[in-house]
């Protein structure tokens, strides 16, 4: 195996009905029309050499590398700024042209350090590539005289960007960078300052690269041809010996990367080009943060112990597993068969999920299985499949280049889906208009070369109120698409619909009360989603995680149905999911009342299927959902929890309420990689493995199924999905795969929207969007396109029943939450990376006003109280949130958002409603007493981690872990 | 299962459904909304709420209607309780 490089065709693809002939150096070449003459050489096999040229970017004619001959022109024109025409004769190679070039290459060289064997981009460097090919000999000019390398001229590199260096005494000024980071990224972090000689990179106002605007995407440093900007990994490591393509583990995008290796060692994460999900771009997560696979916290050893209150004890995986075996059966037989159950995660692959669900069907013999996309996208999977048929996105993330009105709805894209986010920037620059429906001021309502038109600032918990008031002002203004409604949708439904979003009270002047947004921007920016073109709906945990969570699910159908905005390119209903594979999870029947492929446990011909190839009977009858687990834990009904993957009693609402349900519990097995704040209420560990470690297949937003492929054995010796199968045939029902792949082939046999995927076909087309079977043998990128997948659409009536957590004066403010850019969910994986430089603690987020209203300045430490609870977090006074709301991350496990945040849910699938919380905030001089708590237990369960009976109260505060433990 | 928490989520259930004009569409739609998603003892509970007639900790009409007319039947073919 070596390092795959994909090809760089010097210039983007061009697309176009017209195809235009032309001859390069005696071979007739046909491209479509628009394509650089460039491309159309590298494309016939003729390589022109290049400097500031790469696919990714616009051409920019500035190194002069790639001249060429063109038949009755005059001059050497750059081969990749001129477009092809019909006829043309072009030479790449000729003798002017090779002096030419030698020319360019001596110019270059002769200010630039000659120290190519020492260089960290030595074996991977386009400078050195190009003086290769172009015969460079001599340098005529010498190397003395000004220059930007020697001791006397050299500019110390910019170390100050955890990840990458930035060396100005390699730069050639070819301004790929710069170009990434405006084109690809969209941020216009970097440009060249100074003129002629003095050209050189600068990041932000001349300041450092930590310091300045950069996201640190690493788009620059793929971007930049020679050691400039470069991996501090590879600096310390040297190039990588081989490259494995797999997919990233974080956020619903679901980027490709190549892992480039040396042995079983990461040397580091490439985006990958011909990755269709995010086209050769990554984010500071996925492309840098990907230390903590092999940080030292991770625990190898699988643990157990009786109680909460002792030392873990190490044991060997078959004492474990039996251990965890007897203990579920032994829960059984004294509490009966539905005394326990599993959780799954978003974070497991496919193939893990599905064998957890199979697990506790199979072997529990119960529905008790659900995953972590209840706390945030179940409103998703039941809304969409109420009015469109199906509980998937619509569309492809390329969709939205063809997309002339975008709404995003309680989603914040540049922060939590990055290498969408750089997409939409794009389209956005290229004149698409912009609608946003967000308490919060979000980067995409001002941003540099994108502005929103219109800023719907609601106030939390009125989405459904905003999206009726949109519906009247289409339908009363004449603005449905009737012809799509009569072909496409229930007309019954419709004229229901219709009449209800009529009524007054429905109306943006009347709305606007309740919303706090006025009703001219409602009117206007109903009227652009419905006229404006090819509209489409992104939306995020913003819609789901509220207790009307599932009504605006299906309000947004509503919107996109009565417009006609479904079934092609560019419009569409897009949830951008949380996490990587949250989409996977809940298509694998991981949530308790339904079967792989969203199909309900009391349909007899489904049910049997499973029955007979698993060969069990299956309680006909839903399990129990997270929250309901936690309820029964509670009255003593529910004993015993197989969790991996997911950390409830950090992710959860009402910490306290979690807690006192795990305490409740007699075996809690947790199978993860680090001990997270729910381990330490387990009775059982069971090690996990990251990402690296496995085979299987994640699916993101986009429904599409991209390999993970293992790279490096698992660090504790057994695969998620093997310590799956040895529990469940501890437990009496042997579940034989030798590879991951059988148990894709088991779940493509039993689900008929998967029946033509196979490890085999992925490897084969790259990645798969379900449904893929014998109607669409290579996938579905855009679904509901002649018909929906229910048949008719159904509208949905959707009143705007205000939740519970209302603003009071005891709570005169409402909270809610999000996520940043650097740091990932609970923050397991990314703090333990050097990403917490740019994000160290969760902080609260207060607009100006209410802090001066209670005493509160910028940096103090605040209380925040909600009827679940209380804790303590710095203040950060911003007008980005409105008065009236404040807005916390939550990163951080001591930070206790979560401790805040209510059992409050959505009413139809129980997702948590943490988008409001009605809260009161003061000034406060120590931590909460739920933090001190917290504190004290996590040291006490950092001792049992090493074995020590008691931690002493007085080395409590030496033995705590503490913020800011980073190895990247 | 705390029968309050269970009236809550079954009266926000019932609110869903209360924009739907039609009464027995809405009281069928309730209930076959607890029958798909709720596990058979969280039904019983809900039930015996209702057949105690006790005020019913604050279960709106509405529901107590879907319950009577419609999950009255006992729990169907699960064994595992």
């Amino acid at each position: 195996m070596t390092i795959f490089r994909e090809p760089d065709y010097g210039t983007p693809k061009r697309t176009s009905s017209e195809m235009v002939t032309l001859v390069i150096d005696g071979d007739r070449v046909t491209v479509p029309a628009g394509t650089s003459v460039m491309r159309a050489a590298e494309l016939a096999g003729n390589r022109i050499p290049k400097l500031c040229a790469t696919d990714s970017l616009e051409p920019f004619g500035s190194c002069r590398l790639c001249l060429v001959e063109i038949e009755g022109r005059r001059g050497y024109p750059a081969s990749c700024t001129t477009p092809v025409e019909a006829g043309m004769v072009v030479r790449t190679q000729s003798a002017k042209l090779a002096e030419l070039r030698r020319g360019v290459m001596e110019l270059y060289i002769s200010d630039h350090p000659l120290d190519c064997l020492t260089c960290s981009a030595n074996g991977n460097c386009e400078l050195q590539d190009m003086a290769g090919v172009v015969g460079l000999r001599e340098v005529r000019y010498g190397m003395e005289g000004r220059n930007h390398f020697d001791k006397a001229s050299a500019v110390a590199p910019d170390v100050s960007n955890p990840y990458f260096a930035y060396d100005p005494a390699k730069c050639i000024v070819c301004n790929r960078c710069v170009r990434a980071c405006e084109e690809i990224q969209g941020t216009f972090a970097l440009t060249i300052s100074g003129r002629g000689f003095d050209s050189r990179v600068a990041a932000g106002t001349n300041q450092s690269f930590l310091e300045s605007e950069c996201v640190s995407c690493g788009a620059c440093v793929q971007a930049c041809p020679t050691a400039t900007l470069m991996e501090k990994s590879v600096i310390r490591m040297g190039q990588a010996e081989k490259s494995v393509i797999t997919t990233c583990a974080y956020c619903g995008v679901g980027c490709s990367f190549k892992a480039e290796m040396k042995g079983n060692e990461v040397v580091r994460m490439v985006p990958h080009k011909d990755g269709k999900a995010n086209m050769g771009h990554s984010c500071v997560k996925g492309r840098f943060a990907w230390g903590y696979a092999t940080h030292p916290d991770r625990i190898t050893t699988p643990m157990i112990r009786n109680s909460i209150d002792e030392p873990w004890r190490k044991v060997s995986w078959e004492e474990a597993i039996n251990h965890a075996a007897n203990e579920f059966r032994a829960i059984q037989v004294k509490y009966g068969r539905n005394a326990v159950g599993g959780i799954t995660s978003s974070r497991c692959t496919n193939e893990e999920t599905y064998l957890v669900q199979k697990l506790v069907r199979a072997a529990f013999g119960n529905n008790n299985v659900d995953t972590c996309a209840r706390v945030c996208h179940s409103p998703t999977g039941y809304g969409l499949k109420q009015t469109l048929g199906e509980s998937a996105g619509t569309q492809t993330f390329e969709s939205v280049l063809q997309a002339d009105v975008v709404m995003v709805i309680g989603a914040n894209p540049t922060e939590g889906h990055p290498v969408f986010g750089s997409l939409l920037k794009r389209r956005l620059r290229e004149g698409a208009k912009l609608i946003v429906v967000d308490p919060r001021s979000i980067e995409l309502v001002k941003t540099p070369h994108v502005q929103a038109d219109y800023h719907l600032k609601l106030m939390p918990g009125t989405n459904v109120a905003i999206a009726n008031a949109l519906a009247h002002v289409i339908v009363t203004e004449g603005l449905a698409n009737e012809a799509f409604v009569a072909e496409r949708c229930e007309e019954p439904s419709f004229r229901q619909w219709k009449d209800f979003v009529s009524r007054p009270e429905n109306s943006p002047e009347a709305t606007a009360a309740i919303t706090g947004v006025p009703a001219a921007a409602v009117r206007g920016a109903a009227r652009l989603y419905a006229t404006g073109g090819n509209a489409a709906i992104y939306y995020g945990l913003g819609v789901t995680e509220h207790s009307q969570g599932s009504t605006m699910v299906m309000a947004i159908a509503n919107l996109a149905m009565v417009t006609g905005n479904v079934g092609r390119m560019g419009v569409g209903v897009n949830p951008l999911r949380g996490q990587n594979n949250v989409q996977g999870s809940c298509d694998m029947g991981s949530f308790p009342h339904e079967l792989p492929g969203y199909r309900h446990l009391s349909d007899v011909a489904t049910r049997s299927e499973f029955e007979a190839a698993w060969g069990v009977s299956i309680d006909p009858e839903p399990g129990l959902r997270i929250p309901n687990m936690f309820e029964a834990a509670l009255d003593g009904s529910f004993r015993g929890l197989y969790i991996e993957g997911e950390d409830i009693a950090q992710s959860d609402p009402n910490t306290q309420h979690v807690e006192a349900a795990l305490r409740a519990m007699e075996c809690v097995v947790v199978q993860d990689i680090f001990l997270n704040e729910t381990a330490k209420y387990a009775h059982v560990f069971l090690p996990g493995s990251s990402f690296l470690e496995k085979d299987g297949t994640f699916t993101n937003a986009e429904r599409r199924i991209s390999r993970v492929r293992k790279v490096m054995p698992p660090l504790a010796g057994m695969a998620d999905w093997e310590v799956t199968c040895a529990l469940s045939k501890a437990l009496g029902y042997p579940m034989d795969y030798a590879h991951p792949s059988e148990i894709m082939d088991e779940i493509a046999r039993l689900t008929p929207t998967f029946h033509g995927v196979s490890f085999e076909r992925i490897d084969e087309l790259g990645s798969i969007q379900w449904p893929c079977n014998d109607e669409a043998p290579d996938g579905t990128p855009i679904m509901h396109v002649d018909h929906f997948v229910r048949g008719k659409g159904r509208f949905m009536l959707t009143a705007y029943i205000p939740t519970d957590e209302r603003a009071s004066r005891r709570f005169p403010l409402l909270l809610t939450t999000g996520r940043i850019l650097s740091q990932y969910n609970v923050g397991a994986q990314t703090r333990r990376t050097a990403n917490i430089v740019w994000h160290a603690e969760d902080r609260l987020e207060i607009h100006p006003h209410d802090a001066e209203e209670r005493g509160i300045k910028d940096g103090d430490w605040v209380g925040v109280a909600s009827r679940a609870g209380e804790t303590v977090l710095r203040a950060d006074v911003t007008e980005r949130v409105q008065p009236g709301v404040v807005y916390t991350t939550f990163h951080f496990p001591e930070s206790g958002a979560n401790v805040i945040t209510t059992d409050n849910s959505d009413w139809a699938t129980n997702c948590p409603e943490y988008k409001v919380t009605a809260v009161q905030v003061m000034p406060v001089s120590q931590p909460s007493e739920w933090q001190q708590r917290h504190r004290e237990f996590a040291a006490r369960q950092q001792a049992y981690l090493q074995g020590r009976r008691e931690a002493e109260k007085a080395s409590v505060a030496k033995s705590a872990p503490e913020r800011g433990k980073v190895d990247a | 299962m705390d029968i309050d928490n269970l009236v809550r989520m079954a009266n926000r259930i019932g609110d869903y459904f209360s924009a739907y004009p039609d009464r027995n569409e809405a009281e069928a739609s309730i209930a076959r909304h607890i029958q798909m998603f709720w596990t058979p003892p969280m039904r019983r509970e809900l039930l015996a709420c209702v057949a105690r007639d006790d005020g019913m900790h604050g279960m709106h009409t509405l529901v107590a209607d879907a319950v009577r007319k419609h999950l009255a039947q006992p729990a169907t073919a699960s064994t595992g309780e």
